[in-house]
């Protein structure tokens, strides 16, 4: 990209210059001895064409949505459409969720973003033994399709996307979506959105696995080969790196572990005896925005072009669409503090621009009261302004990948590329993703970077305004979000009721079938669908599954 | 020769909170500052946590939960434990709790609550003096 002699000469000149610095380094010395990113990677001083020499700007760069999408997945990226601004929401019953879903609507989201709560995230219903206390508290009570029913009532589900964040029972979840469009009028084909469905990450970071992950594959495989046909515009996974992040991985571990589940995800497809090209379109994946700001914008440029040449090179995939990594992005709750919480709304403000500068296809922005509830309605309302404020305000989407270019920005991307295929070979080496993750590999890793992080903070080597630097006293938010008690018991009578007025003989048929059908190669949607329909509910449904498959156990690793 | 009797712990996730990172990150502190410690792993129930508790005869139960359910969670740990002879196990918890959930739960048992913001060195500390 650059005249060889010139970058002899600049080279040489910035040699001169860093030696100028250092000579007068102990009466000005700088705040740091080292500066380094969150992968550990060494931030310079300063980034010159030198530094970045050796690029190809037409191999390494290109154009935005021509390959390798370094710069973009699609051409006109924000100058076409905004990122989907999709606030992550759910609590309590189906009526207070379907209220908060109105309100986010009404002020300007663009998507919505299911969260349910933790019995409905493993299998059970809300009359579970082990459902005792956690109904409704994390996220929306799904028990049937009534549930679902409620809590769509109002919205069509052919205007809307919805993103729902299900993993072990997510075949249960998309069935009730899909019979519930269908009473609506709005054929499958029409529907459009994502599950996250994938279990992968749940092993390692977030944990709300129900099943091995042999049969937990079969699931996934399933929906893959299912909506293939029948729900052609749905984003049938959505591989995280979210939560590896949270759970404390670096920045490069984060994209490094979330590739490699995405490997394993398309061998196992491959492996069912899907076509790449059939299937590989609609996969999409979330990640995380942190803190280090051009670190996060570098990591989702190595991310785009990593996977593009894993699907091209690695897989053979010849669609354009089976390249592009599409992704939504969520601000890092695990960097909001309890302290100041009206500091986060200024965290939250960087981290998504970063996600903005980064590509992102859709963005959820955290409140500012994280680390005490789920959001109140006012500071919801803050975080989605924060995204319309960067949409229309700030002249950032106004151009394609503004930083591209930046030798800072560039350098970075190839330092995140390389750590990350490091990475990717090593668990290759152990076997792929699964065999990384039955060794306890990516557990480990993750576990000693949340305790370094933690480390950081404790000798202020890092430094959390509010928390370990510039404390105040503030007093807490007064209207903090707090989940009807009552919810727990509303849902269990409207289960007695439900099993009572179904019919009960067919209910009986379809979770026959189910057993028979989990027990073969059949695929296993259609079976699911007649389940939902009949009102067999969430916990009976995972039941038959639990018995057929067997539960995970996790194998404590500390 | 009096032997250096290290003092025991037992870190728990109770309920079906995933989130582990502090649980984690806490128990590896601790077995840092010279303590032995015991992690349950996810899923533990009152009753799971209380008889592992008593087996690995630990001196401290820490509790975490992230998901809202502590007020039905970390109080039968301590009543479990009373009940089995075991009260002079101390009890301390942790993660996403309210601080106008802290007094109730203080009432029921539990010694202490660490939220958001605690430094382990602080929780080493309580631990030190008390156990």
């Amino acid at each position: 990209m650059y005249d060889r002699e010139k970058i002899k000469l600049l080279r040489s000149r910035k040699e001169a210059w860093q030696n100028k610095i250092e000579a007068k380094m102990e009466r000005s010395p700088e705040r740091k001895k080292v500066f380094k990113t969150d992968s550990d990677i060494i931030v310079e001083r300063l980034y010159t064409p030198a530094e970045i020499a050796d690029n190809s700007y037409e191999e390494d760069l290109g154009l935005p949505g021509e390959y390798p999408f370094t710069r973009g997945v699609q051409p006109t990226m924000y100058r076409g459409r905004h990122w989907t601004m999709r606030q992550y929401a759910g609590f309590g019953s189906a009526e207070e969720t379907n209220k908060r879903f109105k309100y986010l609507l009404e002020q300007g989201q663009t998507g919505l973003s299911i969260a349910f709560d933790l019995p409905t995230q493993i299998g059970y219903d809300s009359d579970h033994t082990l459902a005792r206390g956690e109904v409704g508290k994390v996220g929306v009570a799904i028990d049937s399709l009534q549930d679902m029913e409620v809590l769509f009532d109002g919205i069509p589900l052919d205007k809307v996307s919805t993103s729902m964040t299900i993993n072990s029972p997510a075949a249960v979840i998309l069935a009730m979506y899909v019979a519930m469009a269908q009473k609506q009028g709005v054929s499958p084909e029409k529907l459009n959105g994502t599950i996250q469905n994938d279990i992968l990450k749940e092993y390692v970071a977030r944990g709300t696995y129900i099943f091995p992950p042999q049969p937990s594959m079969r699931l996934i495989t399933d929906i893959f080969a299912y909506c293939a046909q029948n729900v052609p515009n749905w984003n049938t996974i959505s591989i995280s790196g979210y939560h590896i992040r949270e759970a404390g991985s670096t920045a490069v571990q984060e994209i490094a572990f979330t590739l490699a589940d995405g490997i394993a995800y398309v061998e196992a497809a491959i492996k069912a005896g899907l076509d790449v090209d059939n299937f590989a379109p609609r996969l999409s994946f979330f990640f995380n925005a942190h803190l280090n700001f051009f670190e996060e914008v570098a990591k989702f440029r190595a991310a785009r072009r990593i996977w593009a040449r894993v699907m091209k090179e690695r897989f053979g995939a010849r669609d354009p669409r089976s390249l592009m990594l599409r992704f939504h992005t969520q601000t890092a709750g695990c960097t909001l503090t309890a302290q100041q919480p009206d500091n986060n709304v200024v965290r939250v403000a960087f981290q998504a621009l970063s996600a903005v500068l980064g590509g992102t296809q859709s963005l959820h922005t955290n409140s500012r009261d994280e680390a005490l509830a789920l959001p109140s309605e006012q500071s919801v309302l803050i975080a989605l302004r924060t995204q319309q404020i960067i949409g229309y305000e700030i002249g950032v989407t106004d151009t394609v990948d503004p930083l591209g270019g930046s030798y800072y920005i560039e350098a970075l991307t190839d330092c995140v590329e390389k750590d990350v295929m490091d990475y990717i070979n090593k668990i290759d080496e152990m076997g792929g993703a699964v065999a990384a993750i039955e060794k306890g590999f990516m557990q480990r890793e993750i576990q000693q970077s949340a305790y370094t992080y933690q480390r950081q903070i404790e000798t202020e080597e890092r430094i959390v305004v509010g928390v370990n630097k510039f404390l105040s006293d503030t007093e807490m938010p007064k209207d903090l979000l707090r989940v009807n008690p009552a919810v727990a018991d509303r849902q269990v009578e409207s289960l007695k009721r439900i099993q009572a007025e179904r019919d009960q003989r067919q209910v009986a048929d379809v979770l026959q079938r189910l057993r028979l059908v989990a027990q073969t190669d059949e695929n296993i949607m259609p079976s699911v669908i007649e389940a939902v329909k009949a009102y067999a509910t969430l916990g009976e449904i995972c039941g038959i599954l639990r018995e057929v498959y067997g539960e995970y156990q996790q194998q404590v690793m500390l | 020769m009096k032997k250096d009797k290290r003092i025991r712990v037992l870190i728990a996730k109770a309920g079906l909170d995933g989130h582990d990172r502090g649980a984690k990150v806490i128990a590896q502190a601790l077995r840092d500052a010279g303590m032995e410690v015991i992690y349950t792993g996810l899923r533990q129930t009152p009753e799971q946590i209380v008889e592992a508790a008593i087996q690995e005869d630990v001196q401290v139960v820490g509790l975490s939960s992230l998901s809202g359910a502590h007020m039905h969670l970390f109080p039968p740990v301590a009543q479990l434990l009373r009940e089995q002879g075991a009260s002079d196990i101390m009890v301390i918890g942790g993660g996403v709790i309210p601080a106008e959930d802290i007094p109730y739960l203080k009432e029921t048992g539990i010694s202490e609550v660490f939220t958001p913001g605690t430094s382990t060195e602080d929780i080493v500390r309580y631990i030190r003096e008390r156990a």
